[in-house]
């Protein structure tokens, strides 16, 4: 789930050498020189898709109620959707461009509108690692024997969450801020094993179910795990909410384009197909696992269980270590992330400043155990606001020269800011959100690819009206 | 030294899914299951550091 590429690691110590190597190609397409083969794009992405968040995802599903045809298959429709928008969309205009998605936006849209996104990209980071935070607490809770938290309920329960909590984020704001360098090389060596304690929990405790061979599983996966009965207090889910899920929780890495800065390395643009690897490994082995796990701690008592509880009913200490590592693993480079970007667009401002606020303010939230219920919600806002993003850049790069459009507005007028693309980024998020509430939908994710519509339309028709204007201003001024 | 290493993280990750198929088929009990997963688990973290970070810097 996580974009463990962007955990691009700083060090206070060795800046200039750090920065060189994250500044690589950041301004200027990747050489031909440079591009890797098939082979290295298998290995980078298929451990990309496998972290904390596996634990709360998979669980959800079953307090959602989702049947377990809606799970199998959803996920398999909804990841198969995801690997063809990396294919077909990010893939080959990373190739096309050979840009990252931050540069290529800055060339259309203009530094201010970029520093923006950017700036939202960070607040996204930050509750992202308030929710990490959480559930790498959860897991010291319980390896502690601390008073347990529940996760559903979203007031604090005991004091001592509050002070873990506290000691938890200072400990990763201080990390953020001083350098993460060696937390990314420790979250490289966790990525091999992650996948494993997912798999072997999620087999460990099907007997506990009561599945003695595979002929067992589907009627147990029915009647014991994936049941179609929610929750108290959850809504139902059904197959289209697991396939627009499963398909467009990684909205901004794939029509968002955001994989354009790993995909812009690719010798071929055929190899998006690579993403399957991680889609399967992390969004369907992982997820369909921690679901069994959910299943086996409700079995046993525990009506809404942490990720920890999760994990260590699955595999004992080892899990309890792997809700620890891959919340922590995760919650500091988005912290990290997250003031690098926000300093995107106070410049002036020391970088430690503001990560220390965001980490303030990620503390505050961690105080609320009951947010991680809310990551599917989070994650589909998310979708609407990158998803028009990327349409504006795959519109600008494909369809802008057979129309006979300026591209790269930004480059060409000496760092104007493309208000087109402003102003469909703003009528797509405006407009889905009112067709989501004309629909009555419950399901932000299914106005993602709306979204993505709206937005490639209105930024051209926009670009068309804008330039069209200014063609019309220059004729005026030669006339004269 | 970096071949015997590796071996050990390798059995390290043996050990963290070949116990669960012993499970499954009723060959150990769960509780000798999640010892030999956190018998695992420390085999691969003591000895992954020492090779695989060499290897990621190769990468892209």
């Amino acid at each position: 789930m996580i974009d463990k590429k962007s955990q691009v690691s700083l060090n206070e110590g060795s800046i200039t050498s750090q920065l060189d190597h994250v500044n690589d190609f950041e301004r200027e397409p990747v050489p031909a020189s440079r591009t890797k083969g098939f082979k290295d794009f298998l290995a980078l992405v298929a451990g990309e898709h496998i972290a904390g968040t596996e634990f709360v995802i998979g669980p959800l599903f079953v307090l959602h109620g989702v049947s377990a045809t809606a799970v199998i298959f959803g996920l398999l429709i909804g990841n198969i959707l995801a690997v063809l928008s990396w294919t077909l969309f990010c893939a080959p205009l990373a190739v096309k461009t050979r840009l990252t998605l931050f540069y290529l936006l800055e060339k259309i849209a203009g530094r201010k509108l970029v520093s923006l996104f950017n700036a939202i990209s960070g607040l996204q980071s930050t509750v992202f690692a308030a929710f990490m935070a959480i559930v790498a607490a959860g897991g010291i809770v319980l390896m502690t024997g601390l008073p347990n938290q529940s996760f559903t309920q979203m007031q604090p329960s005991h004091f001592s969450w509050m002070l873990l909590i506290i000691v938890l984020m200072a400990l990763i704001t201080f990390i953020s801020i001083s350098g993460i360098d060696w937390v990314t090389q420790f979250a490289r060596v966790t990525t091999p094993w992650l996948p494993w304690i997912f798999l072997a929990s999620g087999i460990a405790v099907l007997p506990q179910l009561g599945v003695h061979s595979l002929s067992d599983f589907w009627q147990v996966a029915n009647t014991k795990i994936w049941t179609g009965m929610p929750a108290a207090g959850m809504e139902h889910f059904n197959i289209w909410h697991i396939i627009f899920f499963s398909w467009l929780a990684n909205t901004a890495l794939h029509i968002g384009l955001q994989d354009t800065f790993i995909y812009r390395y690719a010798k071929r643009s055929w190899y998006g197909i690579a993403s399957f690897g991680g889609m399967f490994i992390g969004h369907f082995m992982a997820w369909i696992a921690s679901g069994i796990l959910c299943a086996a701690a409700i079995q046993v008592g525990i009506g809404d269980p942490t990720p920890a509880q999760v994990a260590m009913i699955g595999a004992g200490i080892a899990g309890g270590i792997c809700v620890i590592i891959a919340g922590w693993t995760t919650a500091n480079p988005s912290l990290y992330r997250a003031g690098l970007a926000v300093q995107g667009i106070f410049p002036n401002v020391k970088r430690w400043k503001i990560t220390l606020l965001l980490g303030i303010g990620a503390t505050v939230l961690g105080f609320f155990p009951g947010v991680v219920s809310k990551l599917d919600s989070f994650l589909a806002v998310f979708a609407l606001i990158a998803a028009p993003v990327g349409a504006v850049a795959f519109m600008d790069v494909y369809l802008f020269p057979r129309l006979g459009l300026q591209q790269n507005y930004s480059y060409n007028n000496k760092g104007k800011t493309n208000w087109a693309a402003g102003g469909s980024w703003v009528i797509s998020i405006a407009l889905s959100y009112l067709l989501f509430v004309w629909l009555k939908l419950d399901f932000f994710f299914f106005m993602a690819i709306p979204g993505w519509i709206i937005a490639a339309i209105s930024y051209v028709l926009l670009s068309k009206l804008m330039q069209g204007k200014n063609e019309q201003a220059e004729i005026l001024i030669r006339v004269r | 030294m970096t071949v015997v290493i590796k071996i050990i993280s390798i059995t390290g990750l043996a050990l963290n899914i070949i116990p669960a198929l012993l499970t499954f088929n009723d060959i150990i009990s769960f509780d000798h299951y999640k010892i030999l997963m956190l018998a695992g688990t420390l085999m691969w973290f003591l000895t992954a550091p020492f090779w695989i970070n060499r290897n990621q810097q190769k990468g892209v």
